[in-house]
C-alpha cells in the first residue's frame, strides 16, 4: 500500500480567510464564472466530478479534478486565476504562479501571500497598451492606404508588363523571319566560299606534294650514290650490308638473306630497281654523311610519338632533354604524394619536351594567300554571316525578355500582386559586423563591414507562412553550406510598416538566420475606424 | 565544450584531424608506462631489510632495497582510524624531493596505534586492531599482506610489479668533475636500462617533453583474492564494471580535453580519480593511489597466489580455484602513497573514503533544478527569450546559462558590448522571476596587454613558466593564452578575489560560475594539454601536477564566490576536469558527448562510477552535446536526466536549437512532465544531497551497494538507485516499447511511483513503456517527501507544502526523513534547519527530531 500524505508547513491557512474578505466571488474567479460559487451551498466542481461543502473552496487543498475548487491559490497543479486587471487587459495565469513571490497580474492579486510587494502597473500599461495600439492602428491605416497604392501600381505594372509581353512576342515573330532570311543568304553566299577555299587549298597540296616528291628522288637519288660504294651504278648485297641499321629482325647482324630481301630476292639493283628498295629502308637508313643520329628528324619523330602514344615515351624524352631537373621534381612529387591538387601543379610545371611541334609542321611554308577571286567571295560570305549572327542575337534577346517577363508575370506576388514592388528590388541593414541583404525573391546576403567575401544565406524558397497567413513569411534556403552544418538558410518575417526596410537580422540558430521586414504590402485592412477598447475586451475565455 | 582548434590544426601542422585516437598516448606511446608494463610477475627485486624497523605509536617505518641496483627505499606503515592502512614508499634519499600531493586530504589522517604481533627473519606480523585483522609484512621477497582472520584480504607487490625509478644525474652530464653524487652508483645492469629511450626525453607528434629529471616512474600491484568486481577510477566512457586490461591498454588518468570521445575503451578524459573499489559479497574495499601525475592501470583477473607465501599463509589454500583480481598502479612521477580502506561494507568504504577526501558540497536547492544551456545564447534577448519561453511552456527551470561567446573576445571576466551590454540588467530580469544564471570561465588567460586580468597575472607573476622559465603560453579559445599557476596558494586568492562584485563587473549575486577546459586543455600542446616540462611554483614540473590543475581552478572560484557574499552563500561551480577531492568544491559533467543513444546509456555507468569515488554532482549533456539529437532521443534524455544529479540540457554551437518547446506540442509536454518530476522530487533530491554532504554516501547508487549480497546486481548499469529508495530504470534504447528493470531484495517489495502499483522484490520485471514512460520505483518501506506544487523554480516553491509519499512494507512499515533549510546559505552548519525522522507503524507516522539542537527560523511541521 502507498499513500500520500500533505504536510502543511508554511502554509498559510489565513489564505481562506483572506479570500472572504473580497465580497463578491472568492479569489480567482473571473466575474462570468461568478454564479458557479454560491457561499450558500455546496460546491460542485466544474466538470461536475464531485461536490464538496464551500468551505473547502480556496482552502489551499486540491479537491476538484480540473482544479476548479481552487481558484484563488496555487493547490491545484492544473488551476488558472483569473487577474480583473483593472486599467489593463484581465487575464489568466496558471495557478503555479500564485503566492511564488513573482508579480505576474499587473493588479498584484496573483501574490496575496507571498511577502513581495507588487506594484500596481496595470494603468501604465494599458495606457502604453492603447499608445501602441493606437500607433499600430495608424501605421496600419496608412500602410494599408500605401498597400491599396501599391496593388494598383502592380496592376498597372503587371498590364504593362503583359502589353510588353505580347509585344515581345509579335516582335519575336519579326525577329525570326529576319533570322530565317538571313540564314538563307548566308548559307547562299557560303556555298561558292567553301568550293573556292576548296579549291585553293587543293592546288596549294598538289602543289606541295610535287615539291615532296622531287625531294624524295633527289635523297633516294643521294643514297643510290652513297650505298653504290663501288660505283657500278648497282647496289649489292654486300653494299647494302655497310649499313647494319637497315636489320629488320633487329638481332643487330644484316645477313645476306636479310640484305637480298629488302634488295627484293635480287643480288643488286640498279638506280631504277632501287625504288622499291627506297621505299623499304628509307626509315631506317642512316646517311654516312651523318654518322650521328640526324638532328633535325629525331625531335620530330619525338614529337610525333607524343602525340600519338602515352605519356610514358614524353616523360623520357623529356628526362633526356632535361636531367639535371628530373632529381628535383621527383623528389617534389614524393613529399606532395598524400596531397590530390599539389602533383598536378607540378606536372604542369613540367617542361615540355622540345620545341612544340606546329611549327616544324608550318616551316615548310604557309599556305599563299587566297587570290582576289575567292578573298571577295570570302568577305561575302563574311558579311552574310555577321548579319545573320546579329540578328539571331536580336533574336535570343527577345526570347530573355519574354522569359524574364513570363516569368514576373507568373510570380506569386501576393493575393493582390501588393508584393510585386519588392521584385529586383534590394535592401540593406548594417549591424556591428556584417552588411545584410535582402533581395526579395532572389537572395539574401551577408557581408562583412570591413571587408571580406559574400556569403550567400539562401535563395529564394517559397512563402512559408502559417496556414491563413502564407504570406506573413518568405523563406530563402541552399544558401552557402556551413562547415559540418547545413545551408545556411534565412527566414524573413514581414511586418506592417509605412516603410519598406529591414529591421533586424539574427542567427537563432547556427546558420539559421531570421529577419524581420516591414513593408505595407503585409498592412491588414483596419477593422474600423473605433480602435478596440481594450479594458472590455472580454477575449482570453476559454 | 567543442573546438574549432581541429580546422586550426590541420591548418598549421598539415596533420589530418578527424579527432581519433592517433592524439592521444597509447601505453606504449608513454615511455615510462611502455617501461613499467616491460616489467612483467615474477620475483621482486625489493627485499625488506627488517633491521631498519622502526616502530613508533602510529607509523612503522623500513627500508627497502632493490638487489639489482641497491638503491634503498623507505616504506611508512600506518594504521589509520576507520579500518583503513597507508602505505607510503619513497626514496630513501632521493636527490631531490619528490611530489608529495597536497589539498587533497582534508586533514592529516588520524592514526591508531600500530603493534607488533610476531617478528623473525622472514617478516613482521602487525595488529591492524581487532577481528584478527593482520598486516604482514614478508622480507624477501618484500610484500604486504592484509588478513582477516584466516584470509588474505589484500596483498601489495604479490607479483613482484613494486617499481620505482629513482632519480638519477644525467649520463651526458656525468662527465662534469663538479658533480658528485652520494647514493650508490649502479651496476652494470642499471646502465644497460638507462639506453632505453624515453627517459631522458620523449616525443610525441610534434612536440617533445623534454624531462631534466630523467625517469620517475612508479608502480605497485595489489592482488585482491575472492574478488570479481572492481569500480572505480573514473574517468572513463565504459562499463560500471572495471574491465581486465590484458592485451589491450590499461586504464589512463590524465586529464584530457577529448574531441568527440569513443565510448567503451579505458582511454583517459576531461578528470581523473585514482580511487579503485572492490567488491564481493563478503566484502567491499577500496584503494586510494594518492598520485597527481599520468597514470594507468592495469587490471587481470586470474588465480591467486603463485608467489610464495610466508608461514603465516600456510594454511590459505592452494587457492587455484578462488577467483582474483589484480590491479597495477603506475604513475609517472611522485611517490607511491595508497590508502587501503577495508570496508567492510559499501557504506563503510564510502565513510572512510570521505574522511580522507571530504564529501559532496552541498549545493545550493536550486542547482538542483533544471539548467539550461546552450553554446550559446546569442545575447541579452536571445536569453530574455528562452526565459520567456520556459515560462510559456510552464517548463520550470532555474539556471540559464551562457558559453564563451558572453565574453569581449573570450576574455573572462568580461562581458561583450553589443550582445550583453547590460548584464546587471539582464540577470535582474532573472532575479525577478527567482532564477539564476551561470557565466563560463575558464583558466586560459588570453595574452592581451588591455586586458586588467591578464596584466594582474604578468605583474604578479602567477603564470605557469615553460621549461625555459618565459611565460608558457598555448593556443586555446583567445588565441594565444596564458595559464595561471592555480597550484599557488596566492594565486587562488587572488583568483578568488576576481569574482568580488566589485572586480567581476556586471556579475551579481544570482551570477555563478562554470570552469571549462581546465584539463588543462591548450590546443597546440602534447595530445591537447600542458606540456610536461612546464613549471610550477616550487620548481615542479607540469608531470607532477597535471591532474591536480581542474581541482586547483574549481578550488579557487568556489572559494571566490564564497568570499563575495561575504562567507554566508553556498557555491556552485560547474567544473570539467577533476580530482579526487573535487566533490567538495562543486558539480562536475561528463564533457563534450553526443547526440547519439549510446552517450545516453553511458551517461548511467559514467555518473555511477563518480559516485562510488565521492562525487555525486554528475550529470550529462541532456540531449548530447554534438549533433543533433532526434526527438526521440532528445525526449528520452530529459527524462533520464531528470533522474541524475546534476541536470543541464547543454548543446553545440553548430547544432540546430533545441529548447523543449521546438519539437511539437505533444514532446514539449513530455518534457515538461519529466522536468516537473524532478522538481516534484526536490526535496528527496535536497535531503540525499544533504546526507552526501555530511556522510559521504552516493546520491545515485549502483545496485550492488544497497544489495551487496546480490550477485544480479554486480553488473547492471542500466538502472540504479536514488538514495535508497528510488529505482530509477530510464528507458535508453530507441523504439522501445519496454524495458527489464530488476527490482532487487527477497521478501521486499516496491511501488511505481506513478501507478502506486505493487510488485515483489528479487524480480526481473517487463514494464510496457511509452513516450512518456519513465520507469520509476519507490521501496516498500520508505517514505519519500514531494512537493507537488510545481512552480517557475525552486524559489518559487520555497514555501510550499510538502506530500510524503508513504510506501509500505510488506510489514506495513515505513521510515523516511524530512529535511528542510533554507536552501542557499551556510547556516545549516549553525543547526538552522528541520530534520525530521518520520516513522509509520501502525497506522500512525511519528515525526522525531533527527538532530538534537533544533532551530529553524520558520514554523514547525504539522503532521
Amino acid at each position: 500500500m502507498m499513500f500520500r500524505l500533505q504536510v502543511f508547513l508554511i502554509v498559510s491557512l489565513g489564505a481562506a480567510l483572506g479570500a472572504a474578505v473580497e465580497v463578491q466571488r472568492p479569489r480567482g474567479v473571473p466575474l462570468e464564472k461568478r454564479h458557479f460559487y454560491d457561499e450558500s451551498r455546496p460546491f460542485t466542481c466544474l466538470d461536475g466530478s464531485r461536490t464538496i461543502p464551500f468551505d473547502r473552496v480556496n482552502d489551499d487543498y486540491c479537491d476538484c479534478k480540473d482544479g476548479s475548487d481552487e481558484p484563488g491559490t496555487a493547490a491545484c497543479p492544473n488551476g488558472s486565476f483569473h487577474c480583473t486587471n483593472a486599467g489593463f487587459r484581465a487575464t489568466f495565469i496558471p495557478s503555479s504562479r500564485i503566492n511564488d513571490g513573482v508579480c505576474d497580474c499587473c493588479d498584484t492579486t496573483d501574490e496575496y501571500n507571498s511577502g513581495v510587494s507588487c506594484q500596481n502597473t496595470c494603468r501604465e500599461l494599458g495606457q502604453k497598451e492603447r499608445e501602441t495600439l493606437e500607433k499600430m492602428a495608424e501605421i496600419t491605416r496608412e500602410g494599408f492606404l500605401l498597400k491599396r497604392q501599391l496593388i494598383e501600381e502592380a496592376k498597372q505594372g503587371l498590364q504593362e508588363k503583359q502589353g510588353k509581353l505580347s509585344e515581345l512576342q509579335a516582335s519575336r515573330k519579326e525577329h525570326e523571319e529576319k533570322v530565317d532570311a538571313l540564314r538563307t543568304v548566308k548559307e547562299t553566299a557560303e556555298q561558292p566560299e567553301r568550293e573556292a577555299k576548296e579549291r585553293h587549298l587543293k592546288a596549294w597540296e598538289a602543289q606541295k606534294a610535287a615539291l615532296q616528291l622531287e625531294k624524295e628522288k633527289a635523297k633516294m637519288a643521294e643514297v643510290f650514290l652513297e650505298l653504290d660504294g663501288d660505283a657500278d651504278g648497282l647496289v649489292s648485297v654486300s653494299e647494302l650490308q655497310t649499313h647494319q641499321e637497315l636489320d629488320p629482325d633487329g638481332d643487330g647482324a644484316l645477313t645476306d638473306t636479310e640484305a637480298q630481301g629488302l634488295l627484293s630476292g635480287a643480288d643488286k639493283v640498279d638506280s631504277a630497281g632501287f625504288q622499291n628498295v627506297w621505299s623499304n629502308i628509307k626509315d631506317k637508313y642512316v646517311s654516312e654523311s651523318q654518322p650521328a643520329p640526324p638532328p633535325p628528324q629525331e625531335p620530330q619523330d619525338s614529337e610525333v610519338d607524343q602525340d600519338k602514344d602515352s605519356s610514358k615515351d614524353s616523360d623520357k624524352d623529356a628526362d633526356q632533354a632535361y636531367p639535371e631537373d628530373d632529381a628535383g621534381d621527383e623528389e617534389d612529387d614524393e613529399e606532395e604524394d598524400d596531397d590530390d591538387d599539389v602533383p598536378e601543379e607540378y606536372d604542369d610545371k613540367a617542361p615540355p619536351a622540345g620545341p612544340p611541334a606546329e611549327h616544324s609542321d608550318d616551316s615548310d611554308g604557309a599556305m599563299p594567300s587566297y587570290d582576289e577571286e575567292t578573298q571577295a567571295l570570302i568577305d561575302a560570305a563574311q558579311k552574310a554571316r555577321d548579319e545573320f549572327d546579329s540578328a539571331e542575337k536580336s533574336l535570343r534577346e527577345v526570347d530573355d525578355q519574354i522569359k524574364s517577363l513570363e516569368k514576373e508575370i507568373s510570380f506569386d506576388f501576393g493575393p493582390s500582386a501588393e508584393f510585386a514592388y519588392l521584385y529586383s528590388q534590394c535592401y540593406e541593414l548594417t549591424t556591428n559586423e556584417y552588411i545584410y541583404r535582402l533581395c526579395p525573391f532572389n537572395r539574401v546576403s551577408q557581408k562583412p563591414k570591413y571587408g571580406g567575401s559574400e556569403t550567400n544565406l539562401g535563395s529564394w524558397g517559397s512563402w512559408n507562412g502559417p496556414e491563413g497567413s502564407k504570406y506573413s513569411i518568405m523563406k530563402y534556403d541552399h544558401g552557402t553550406g556551413c562547415w559540418q552544418g547545413p545551408n545556411r538558410s534565412t527566414t524573413v518575417k514581414l511586418t506592417c510598416g509605412k516603410e519598406t526596410a529591414v529591421l533586424s537580422t539574427s542567427e537563432p540558430s547556427r546558420c539559421e538566420y531570421l529577419m524581420e521586414f516591414s513593408t505595407p504590402a503585409i498592412c491588414q485592412e483596419p477593422p474600423s475606424l473605433e480602435t478596440v477598447a481594450p479594458e472590455t475586451d472580454p477575449h482570453d475565455e476559454f | 565544450m567543442w573546438m574549432f582548434w581541429a580546422a586550426w590544426l590541420s591548418s598549421c601542422l598539415t596533420v589530418t584531424v578527424a579527432v581519433d585516437r592517433g592524439n592521444f598516448k597509447t601505453c606504449d606511446q608513454s615511455a615510462f608506462c611502455k617501461r613499467q608494463r616491460a616489467m612483467t610477475p615474477g620475483q621482486s627485486p625489493f627485499r625488506a631489510l627488517l633491521d631498519t624497523l622502526e616502530l613508533s605509536d602510529s607509523r612503522l617505518t623500513l627500508q627497502l632495497i632493490n638487489d639489482n641496483n641497491k638503491v634503498r627505499l623507505l616504506l611508512e606503515l600506518y594504521r589509520l582510524q576507520g579500518n583503513m592502512t597507508r602505505v607510503k614508499i619513497n626514496e630513501l634519499k632521493p636527490l631531490k624531493p619528490r611530489y608529495e600531493v597536497p589539498d587533497i586530504l582534508v586533514t592529516d589522517p588520524p592514526t591508531e596505534p600500530l603493534s607488533v604481533v610476531s617478528r623473525d627473519e622472514n617478516g613482521v606480523v602487525l595488529s591492524l586492531g581487532a577481528e584478527a585483522c593482520r598486516l604482514i609484512v614478508s622480507a624477501q621477497p618484500f610484500r604486504l599482506d592484509i588478513m582477516e582472520g584466516p584470509q588474505v584480504l589484500l596483498s601489495l607487490n604479490s607479483r613482484g610489479l613494486l617499481m620505482f625509478e629513482h632519480l638519477r644525474p644525467r649520463k651526458d652530464t656525468w662527465r662534469y668533475p663538479s658533480f658528485t653524487f652520494l647514493f650508490f652508483q649502479a651496476p652494470d645492469e642499471e646502465n644497460a636500462k638507462e639506453d632505453e629511450s624515453g627517459m631522458w626525453d620523449e616525443t610525441f607528434k610534434s612536440h617533445t617533453d623534454s624531462k631534466p629529471n630523467g625517469p620517475s616512474s612508479i608502480g605497485l600491484d595489489f592482488s585482491l583474492p575472492g574478488v570479481e568486481h572492481v569500480y572505480g577510477i573514473p574517468e572513463h566512457a565504459d562499463d560500471l564494471k572495471l574491465k581486465t586490461t590484458d592485451g589491450g591498454d590499461p586504464y589512463r588518468l590524465y586529464n584530457l580535453d577529448v574531441f568527440q570521445y569513443e565510448l567503451y575503451n579505458p582511454m583517459a578524459l576531461y578528470g581523473a580519480v585514482p580511487v579503485l573499489l572492490s567488491h564481493s559479497p563478503q566484502r567491499t574495499m577500496g584503494i586510494f593511489w594518492l598520485n597527481a601525475a599520468e597514470t594507468w592501470v592495469d587490471i587481470s583477473s586470474n588465480t591467486a597466489g603463485k608467489t610464495v607465501f610466508g608461514k603465516m599463509l600456510d594454511y590459505v589454500q592452494g587457492a587455484s580455484e578462488t577467483p582474483q583480481t589484480d590491479v597495477r598502479w603506475m604513475s609517472e612521477s611522485g611517490i607511491i602513497d595508497v590508502f587501503i580502506m577495508l570496508g567492510p561494507k559499501p557504506a563503510d568504504v564510502f565513510s572512510q573514503y570521505a574522511s580522507l577526501t571530504g564529501t559532496q558540497s552541498f549545493p545550493p536547492l536550486s542547482a538542483l533544478g533544471y539548467h539550461q544551456c546552450r553554446w550559446n545564447y546569442n545575447d541579452q534577448e536571445d536569453v530574455r527569450a528562452v526565459d520567456a519561453g520556459l515560462d510559456e511552456h510552464d517548463i520550470p527551470y532555474d539556471f540559464i546559462w551562457l558559453d564563451i561567446e558572453h565574453t569581449d573576445g573570450k576574455r573572462y571576466f568580461t562581458w561583450d558590448s553589443s550582445k550583453f551590454s547590460q548584464p546587471r540588467e539582464m540577470l535582474q530580469g532573472l532575479m525577478d522571476k527567482k532564477r539564476k544564471m551561470v557565466a563560463i570561465v575558464d583558466p586560459h588567460i588570453k595574452v592581451d596587454s588591455g586586458y586588467k586580468i591578464h596584466n594582474e597575472i604578468r605583474a604578479k607573476d602567477f603564470y605557469i613558466k615553460n621549461k625555459d622559465g618565459a611565460d608558457y603560453e598555448g593556443w586555446c579559445w583567445p588565441g594565444s593564452a596564458g595559464y595561471p599557476d592555480f597550484t599557488r596558494p596566492d594565486m587562488r586568492a587572488w583568483w578568488a578575489s576576481m569574482f568580488a562584485y566589485d572586480q567581476y563587473e556586471g556579475s551579481m549575486e544570482n551570477l555563478y560560475t562554470w570552469n571549462d577546459m581546465n584539463e588543462p586543455s591548450v590546443f597546440n600542446g602534447p595530445e591537447v594539454t600542458m606540456h610536461k616540462d612546464a613549471i610550477h611554483q616550487g620548481a615542479w614540473e607540469h608531470r607532477d601536477v597535471h591532474n591536480l590543475y581542474g581541482f586547483y581552478v574549481q578550488m579557487a572560484t568556489a572559494e571566490g564566490l564564497i568570499q563575495r557574499s561575504g562567507g554566508v552563500e553556498r557555491p556552485f561551480v560547474l567544473t570539467r576536469a577533476f580530482f579526487a577531492g573535487s566533490q567538495r568544491l562543486g558539480a562536475v559533467w561528463t564533457g563534450d558527448n553526443a547526440a547519439e543513444w549510446g552517450h545516453l546509456k553511458i551517461s548511467i555507468p559514467m555518473c555511477l562510477s563518480l559516485g562510488l569515488v565521492g562525487i555525486s554532482f554528475c550529470g550529462a549533456d541532456v540531449g548530447g552535446f554534438f549533433k543533433a539529437p532526434s526527438t526521440e532521443l532528445l525526449v528520452r534524455w530529459y527524462q533520464t536526466g531528470a533522474y541524475q544529479p546534476f541536470f543541464r540540457a547543454h548543446a553545440h554551437v553548430d547544432t540546430p536549437r533545441r529548447e523543449p518547446w521546438l519539437f511539437g506540442p505533444e514532446n514539449t509536454a513530455v518534457i515538461r512532465e519529466a522536468i516537473r518530476q524532478r522538481y516534484g522530487l526536490l526535496p528527496y533530491w535536497y535531503q540525499l544531497f544533504y546526507h552526501a554532504h555530511r556522510t559521504g554516501q552516493p546520491i545515485m547508487r549502483p545496485l550492488w551497494v544497497e544489495y551487496p549480497e546480490d550477485a544480479a546486481t554486480f553488473t547492471m548499469d542500466d538502472q540504479f538507485l536514488l538514495g535508497r529508495d528510488l529505482l530509477v530504470h530510464p528507458v535508453t534504447e530507441e523504439g522501445a516499447r519496454g524495458v527489464t528493470a530488476y527490482l532487487p531484495g527477497r521478501g521486499e517489495v516496491w511501488y511505481d511511483i506513478h501507478t502506486f502499483q505493487k510488485h515483489n522484490g528479487a524480480q526481473n520485471l517487463y514494464i510496457p513503456v511509452t513516450i512518456s514512460s519513465i520507469p520509476v520505483f519507490q521501496r516498500g518501506g520508505s517514505i519519500i517527501p514531494r512537493k507537488l506544487r510545481i512552480r517557475r523554480s525552486t524559489s518559487c516553491m520555497e514555501n510550499d507544502p510538502y506530500t510524503l509519499f508513504v510506501a509500505l512494507s510488506p510489514q506495513r512499515t515505513a521510515v523516511g526523513e524530512l529535511y528542510i533549510d533554507d536552501g542557499h546559505t551556510f547556516a545549516y552548519k549553525e543547526n538552522k534547519f528541520i530534520h525530521r525522522q518520520l516513522t509509520f507503524a501502525n497506522n500512525t507516522l511519528i515525526s522525531r527530531f533527527v538532530d538534537l539542537i533544533f532551530s529553524f527560523l520558520l514554523s514547525s511541521p504539522c503532521v
